[in-house]
């Protein structure tokens, strides 16, 4: 399909809603089968960011690459390579799981949709209850659709936005093996999470985030959390 | 073209679908829109015998109001778990996106309609069977231009905290050409001498006003959904 890419630069990117300042001069890039964490504090501009990535904003400054495309002149055939799964799930709650995934697979111009969803069922371990509605489901099986239906049209650029937020143990690894299984697709992932353990040997980069500005947290070795407590001190 | 109407359609579709599972808006819409006409009737009905000239005025102030609300209770729902956005996010055509939720809309208000137009014809002895084609096109001129500025306002406002007291706000002034051109063209046909050629000329004029507000509607709804 065009609009495909293998590669997401981040050029000296901002942002402003109004006076404050979201995003400033921010840059890092992602290559194909990388699994990139934007860690920070809450309000230091991760979920503006995904937003800016997914097309949904617009930069105040700098510029996003899509490969050699950007985001002005990728338009629709871009949107088909991005899949986003938000903080809020994007599902219908009074539709089926299986309703959800055909309605999005179809915008998408998905090809054979309701195999593809019958896959997408079965990988989430709800083909039993694909037919029951959201609305019924908690919130585990509720995110488990949610990612399968970012990644339905199997995306380029995978964004995640808190996807670990009230799952449970078991879920959590549920989802951790799904990342993987993109990764080795040759997805490109950008995760904004605060779960830092359950990420640590995950991401294959982070990018630490303070008041809409990178921070910088020394070498890559180390734990995660500690790497994460030297960004967010550092001067 | 064909992928416009394909989007278009499959929005109409899974409104409805939603629509019927929860039956939540028309139900609301309905029982709201029922309510103004009957207080209307307690208070310019004297005696089995309504004020004269008032069921226009009546007929498409329920309209307003109950559309107001449906406009509202519909983007409440692409509101509560952000599918609006994720509607945003596929590649489809935006103003498809937009088009299928009007087309939504409209459906719901005329569902609306084939109750109100009889009801207000029996409480204020409208003859609605003198020509209900004209009326018919009338009202559905008049809801066409009614919801599409409407739509757009209400996508627009979808992720504002005054979004319920802005939408009327935005929305009345912004529809005042449709009310006065709906109401009189309306009125002449309810008049105790009918006039078509009077009728004629509103339906023409809120034609003109759905072709643009249809056409500005489908031109600024990416770029305002954007931000």
């Amino acid at each position: 399909m065009s609009g495909d890419f293998d590669c997401v630069s981040v050029v000296q990117l901002g942002r402003h809603y109004g006076r404050r300042r979201a995003l400033a001069d921010l840059s890092f890039s992602a290559r194909a089968g990388d699994i990139v964490g934007l860690l920070g504090a809450n309000g230091a501009g991760k979920s503006t960011l995904l937003a800016i990535l997914a097309t949904l904003l617009s930069a105040s400054t700098g510029r996003v690459d899509y490969g050699d495309t950007t985001l002005a002149a990728g338009g629709a055939a871009l949107r088909a390579r991005i899949g986003m799964l938000g903080h809020d799930l994007f599902l219908y709650p009074e539709l089926t799981a299986r309703e959800n995934l055909v309605f999005f697979g179809r915008l998408y111009g998905v090809s054979d949709v309701h195999a593809r969803v019958a896959d997408a069922l079965e990988r989430a371990g709800l083909a039993a209850r694909g037919d029951d509605a959201v609305s019924s489901y908690s919130r585990g099986m509720r995110q488990r659709v949610a990612l399968e239906r970012a990644l339905l049209h199997r995306p380029r650029l995978v964004l995640l936005d808190e996807p670990f937020t009230g799952l449970d143990q078991a879920s959590t690894a549920a989802l951790v093996a799904r990342l993987r299984q993109e990764q080795a697709r040759g997805a490109i992932t950008l995760l904004a999470t605060h779960d830092l353990d359950v990420v640590d040997g995950l991401l294959t980069d982070a990018v630490f985030l303070r008041a809409g500005r990178r921070a910088h947290a020394g070498d890559g070795d180390g734990p995660l959390r500690d790497r994460y407590r030297e960004a967010m001190h550092s001067a | 073209m064909s992928a416009f109407f394909r989007v278009a359609a499959l929005v109409v579709r899974k409104d409805l679908t939603v629509e019927v599972r929860s039956f939540e808006v028309l139900s609301t819409t309905l029982f709201f829109a029922v309510t103004v006409v009957l207080i209307f009737a307690f208070g310019f009905v004297k005696e089995g015998v309504p004020i004269d000239g008032v069921a226009a005025a009546i007929l498409w102030i329920a309209l307003a109001f109950s559309g107001t609300l449906a406009l509202g209770r519909t983007f409440e729902r692409e509101r509560q778990a952000d599918t609006l956005r994720a509607l945003m996010l596929a590649p489809a055509d935006r103003p498809a996106l937009y088009a299928g939720k009007l087309a939504g809309i409209l459906l719901l208000m005329a569902l609306v309609e084939a109750v109100l137009v009889p009801m207000v014809g029996l409480m204020f002895q409208a003859p609605i069977f003198y020509a209900p084609g004209w009326l018919a096109g009338l009202l559905a001129a008049g809801t066409l231009g009614f919801a599409a500025v409407g739509t757009l306002f209400a996508a627009m406002l979808v992720r504002a905290r005054s979004r319920d007291v802005l939408l009327p706000v935005l929305l009345y002034p912004m529809t005042v050409p449709v009310m006065i051109a709906g109401v009189r063209g309306t009125a002449a046909l309810f008049q105790p001498e009918p006039d078509l050629g009077l009728a004629q000329f509103w339906l023409a004029l809120l034609v003109f006003f759905d072709a643009v507000f249809v056409t500005l509607a489908l031109w600024t709804f990416e770029p305002l959904m954007t931000d």
